[in-house]
């Protein structure tokens, strides 16, 4: 299995590791609860090595960019993050992801899913020798950390060169902690405030051991897998293989909101302009349960007899204190208040269709 | 750790036997390993359990678990608290959290559990 440089980091502390898409990672360490708690009110570090980074340089970075995203990738100015998507042909997902600006024009930095960062890499070299580029996948070189909650500024600013206050929301900077140099965004996957911190260095541990240590008496704990999957469902941010792929196309996972038809020609524009004209026939959904029990991933959603979908997502969730979930249904159902059911082994428990995103952090 | 005068199985269920009934529960061992317990799927009382029959599931936030009848039986009672405060399970797995009361059909299929000693070496195996 691979291994993060943080492996046996978490052995020490006591973490569950579990295989994650052939990545030995902790799924918990203290526990789910306790640790998606602890980012909700305090603060949590996660090591999220396990993401892939793909360099894109060169003469046409930004048009190879341009042309693969939906998103209008000349709107980054160096320094500058953005939410997009790697789309078919067919205006469906081969993934989501963060894309860096770090020289406007010619040098992007993708964050491709740990699933998905082989056939990522492939995809956009592939697509990259129509451009004067050069595209390297740098997975392995890179530790990605992520200190999340509303402590994460507090916690973070003492030690690092840079002044955070100053990083906007998909913002980034580079700067300095315990010596190592750190490319620094505030970014995340939790719904709460906080950054993302990428590193080259050979030894990222004293980076985690320091923020681990300095951030204790703010209520600072490492944070594995598991919650990190319940605090980005709460937030109804998109999992790829669960909520998103090569299945489901960007309109209908209601994020029209990234696709810049009128910045020219993209991988997917014909079908996602069709589609926009004529309507999606199924939408994403947010649910909670009314009767009890636990929704998970695949399990068979009714509208009256018919079977019209999957559950995506679901999970108890440890902030709401309510069983939720993600699916898709025909537009026509996914009204807020709308009912449905969901089999669940051998019964049918019924669902609501509820507001997104679950949960929305106090400005 | 583990009570002496429980009998244990390789599911990680336990059964405390006492006037021809017994409390089912599932280890510590088994609650380590499912982590927060959020939801506990009980059988009604009156069921007829047959041996190793899945009587019900726990759920953690990540997992779902059958739990199987030890023993068979009837259900006599199950453990109504589990519904509000599933967490008991993590909290007190050999006391508060147990599941149901079973009445033993035949009492002979407890030589079929472990004792403790053996349990607990059975545990030490399972761990890498």
């Amino acid at each position: 299995m691979k291994k993060t440089r943080l492996n046996e980091r978490h052995k020490e502390l006591g973490g569950k590791m579990i295989d994650f898409f052939g990545w030995e990672m902790p799924v918990e360490f203290s526990g789910v609860i306790s640790e998606h708690l602890a980012v909700r009110n305090k603060a949590g570090l996660f090591d999220v090595s396990h993401m892939g980074e793909v360099t894109v340089k060169g003469n046409q970075a930004l048009d190879c960019v341009q042309y693969l995203t939906p998103n209008d990738a000349s709107r980054l100015k160096a320094g500058k993050v953005q939410y997009t998507a790697l789309t078919t042909e067919k205006g469906t997902f081969v993934d989501d992801m963060l894309v860096y600006c770090l020289e406007e024009g010619t040098s992007y930095l993708m964050i491709p899913n740990a699933s998905n960062q082989e056939r990522d890499y492939a995809w956009v070299r592939r697509h990259g020798e129509n451009f004067d580029v050069e595209v390297q996948n740098r997975s392995s070189d890179y530790t990605q950390l992520a200190l999340q909650g509303p402590q994460a500024l507090k916690i973070l600013n003492p030690l690092i060169d840079v002044e955070l206050e100053e990083i906007k929301p998909f913002r980034f900077r580079f700067g300095k902690i315990q010596g190592e140099n750190v490319l620094v965004s505030r970014t995340g996957y939790t719904g709460e405030d906080g950054f993302e911190l990428y590193t080259l260095s050979y030894q990222p541990q004293k980076i985690w051991d320091l923020i681990l240590e300095k951030g204790e008496s703010e209520g600072l704990i490492p944070v594995g897998l598991g919650a990190r999957d319940t605090l980005r469902m709460e937030a109804f941010l998109m999992l790829y293989g669960n909520d998103i792929d090569e299945t489901t196309s960007v309109l209908e996972a209601r994020l029209g909101w990234l696709v810049k038809f009128k910045k020219g020609n993209f991988l997917g524009r014909e079908a996602l302009l069709k589609e926009k004209e004529q309507g999606v026939k199924r939408k994403i959904v947010g649910f909670e349960l009314i009767d009890r029990g636990i929704a998970r991933p695949h399990y068979p959603v009714y509208i009256g007899d018919d079977k019209v979908s999957e559950v995506t997502s679901g999970s108890y969730s440890p902030y709401l204190k309510k069983s939720i979930g993600m699916t898709y249904l025909p537009v026509d159902y996914t009204e807020v208040g709308t009912e449905f059911e969901i089999g669940i082994r051998n019964r049918k428990v019924k669902a609501k269709v509820v507001p997104i995103p679950f949960y929305k952090r106090k400005k | 750790m583990y009570p002496e005068e429980y009998y244990y199985s390789k599911d990680h269920e336990w059964i405390k036997v006492e006037n021809g009934e017994g409390t089912v529960g599932i280890t510590d061992f088994a609650q380590k390993q499912l982590g927060d317990v959020v939801y506990v799927e009980t059988p009604k009382k009156g069921t007829q359990l047959a041996f190793h029959q899945s009587l019900g599931v726990i759920e953690s936030v990540k997992a779902v678990s059958d739990v199987y009848a030890p023993v068979s039986g009837e259900v006599v009672a199950v453990n109504e608290k589990l519904e509000e405060s599933p967490e008991l399970v993590n909290e007190d797995p050999h006391g508060k959290g147990w599941i149901i009361r079973i009445k033993l059909k035949d009492k002979s299929e407890l030589d079929k559990l472990m004792s403790v000693s053996d349990y607990e070496k059975f545990t030490q195996s399972q761990e890498e």
